[in-house]
């Protein structure tokens, strides 16, 4: 008896699972949306001088990667990359039901002087942004920060706001935005996903 | 994966995955010993004592480095100048400083067990910085990080510990990691050091130099621990010397681009000589500089979970009601914890 029912349980879960996603940027959209944003770092900053990009780990390092790409292709330049973890900086160690990894964090420049674009994913409450400000501003007195990210969700917990926004998403806290980028989840989508599961178990 | 030991009391007994995740945070700390402003904000906040019953130059300040570059304030307490003196027990002592709310305890003990007899209160996290002849954890952490920096993964690579290798707590930490890693570990010294026993460990054993260094890829050597010779291990110095020490021309023979790490301090003359720890091959400081990461790792590890093992009893009121709980490892108020914690992504 039991195992036909964990079948049926298990058959019922991937249907709900697969009504609860929904796409909302594809390849070509997150493409595009990249396109877009590094011809707007480029105007805004008039060009690549004085101009580094500090990706957020995980995936805002591989989207201020195709970034500093993208801006080579139309300058012909490749803006400086740096990585950044915020592990360290954030407001709720020993807080969180997980402990977060520690990972590298590696600047490769001086950043005093510098116009620094923080890039990252997904800007939801602001804490991380703010966390990677105060790690940032460890390596020194850069000219400007500004925020590059390839979603913004809403619910802002601090007065931060991006520069640079893929798109405008309006979600409820219910709600989970994934990234998925083809460097570490072999597919290029961003996805929101309606946290029913919890309520339908 | 997390890291769940409450106290790090030695390699032992921890698994192949923890001493990675280990590493890798340590190696993910590095970069901060290279900033200019050397500091995090991390553990805000909290204490660390360095209970030091043993002289120390490296262990002790790496450790106060390491708690200060995460932003803890770290009180240094050394045997010598406390009331130890006046003849208070390791107990009491640990009890009266517990009783001032610290993120956890740093000890060094000329007794093998001490930093686990610490453990058996559970006031907070206790990490060992060396007891007797038993473990020196952070030592084997750093001594792998120095490996894999210089020579990569060291499972499958052969690695010849020299030396006093009977009182060396280094060893035995050495000896436990690197198996655990998988690498080829060799002990080298006189048979009265390098009792046959050893081989139990699954390590080979060299009692002469030569035949030890050949084709090691790492050679580890050991300080001469003069202070516990009273036994008289071997006939003089010099002549310890002359079968054991390193020296150019014992180098001369082994792997061209092997390593060579001494954990410290150095009797040069006896166990190294000064052209070798001084030349190209030599990476002691470097393994100086990664004790500061490897300790930073290892009381951010164990300080940041406190709330996370508090979280995970399913009912928070039962362990209010745990007397032997400091205070301060719960959240201030219950309230602080929200009934359902918010499940975001990390990075978001």
């Amino acid at each position: 008896m039991k195992a036909p029912l964990d079948f049926q349980g298990g058959f019922f879960l991937r249907i709900m699972r697969r009504r609860a996603e929904r796409i909302v940027l594809d390849q070509a959209a997150v493409r595009r949306a990249l396109t877009r944003i590094a011809h707007e770092i480029l105007e805004r900053n008039q060009g690549v001088n004085q101009l580094a990009l500090v990706g957020i780990h995980t995936r805002g390092v591989d989207l201020s990667r195709r970034l500093a790409e993208n801006i080579e292709i139309v300058e012909g330049v490749r803006p400086q990359c740096g990585e950044i973890d915020i592990t360290l900086y954030r407001d709720d160690v020993g807080r969180t039901r997980t402990q977060p990894e520690v990972r590298s964090t590696s600047i490769p420049f001086a950043v005093d002087a510098l116009r620094i674009v923080l890039v990252d994913d997904v800007l939801y409450t602001g804490r991380t942004v703010r966390a990677a400000m105060d790690a940032l501003v460890d390596f020194g007195r850069p000219t400007s920060i500004q925020l590059a990210v390839l979603v913004d969700r809403g619910h802002r917990e601090l007065p931060i706001r991006p520069d640079y926004v893929g798109k405008n998403i309006p979600t409820s806290h219910e709600e989970h935005v994934y990234v998925r980028l083809v460097e570490h989840d072999g597919c290029e989508q961003v996805v929101i996903e309606r946290g029913v599961e919890r309520g339908m178990l | 994966m997390m890291f769940t030991q409450r106290h790090f009391l030695g390699i032992e007994g921890l698994s192949r995955q923890e001493l990675l995740f280990l590493l890798k945070t340590a190696e993910s700390f590095r970069e901060i010993s290279e900033r200019d402003v050397k500091k995090v904000p991390a553990l805000r906040g909290k204490t660390i004592f360095n209970l030091f019953y043993e002289s120390s130059t490296r262990t002790r300040s790496s450790f106060e480095i390491a708690a200060k570059r995460l932003s803890a304030d770290a009180i240094n307490i050394s045997a010598s100048t406390s009331s130890v003196n006046k003849g208070e027990t390791l107990l009491d002592t640990a009890r009266n400083l517990c009783a001032m709310r610290p993120a956890a305890i740093v000890i060094r003990h000329p007794a093998s067990g001490a930093p686990h007899l610490l453990a058996q209160l559970d006031k907070c996290p206790v990490i060992n910085a060396g007891d007797g002849t038993h473990e020196h954890p952070t030592q084997a952490l750093l001594d792998v990080m120095t490996i894999r920096e210089h020579i990569g993964e060291v499972e499958g690579k052969t690695i010849a510990i020299v030396g006093d290798i009977l009182h060396s707590r280094v060893a035995r930490s050495d000896v436990l990691a690197l198996t655990t890693l998988g690498a080829n570990v060799r002990l080298v010294g006189p048979p009265t050091l390098l009792p046959p026993e050893f081989r139990l460990w699954g390590v080979e054993v060299h009692t002469d130099l030569r035949s030890g260094l050949a084709d090691a890829d790492v050679i580890m050597m050991l300080r001469l621990q003069r202070e516990r010779q009273a036994r008289n291990f071997f006939p003089s110095l010099d002549e310890y010397a002359r079968r054991f020490c390193l020296t150019t021309q014992a180098l001369a023979e082994a792997k061209p681009g092997v390593i060579i790490l001494h954990p410290g301090p150095m009797n040069r003359g006896v166990e190294i000589d000064s052209r070798v720890a001084d030349g190209r091959y030599s990476v002691i400081l470097e393994q100086v500089t990664n004790g500061v990461a490897a300790r930073m790792a290892v009381l951010y590890l164990l300080t940041t979970q406190e709330r996370v093992a508090a979280q995970n009893y399913s009912d928070q009121s039962d362990r209010l009601d745990r007397p032997d709980r400091p205070a301060e490892h719960l959240p201030a108020t219950v309230q602080e914890i929200p009934p359902v914690l918010p499940k975001r992504a990390v990075g978001q």
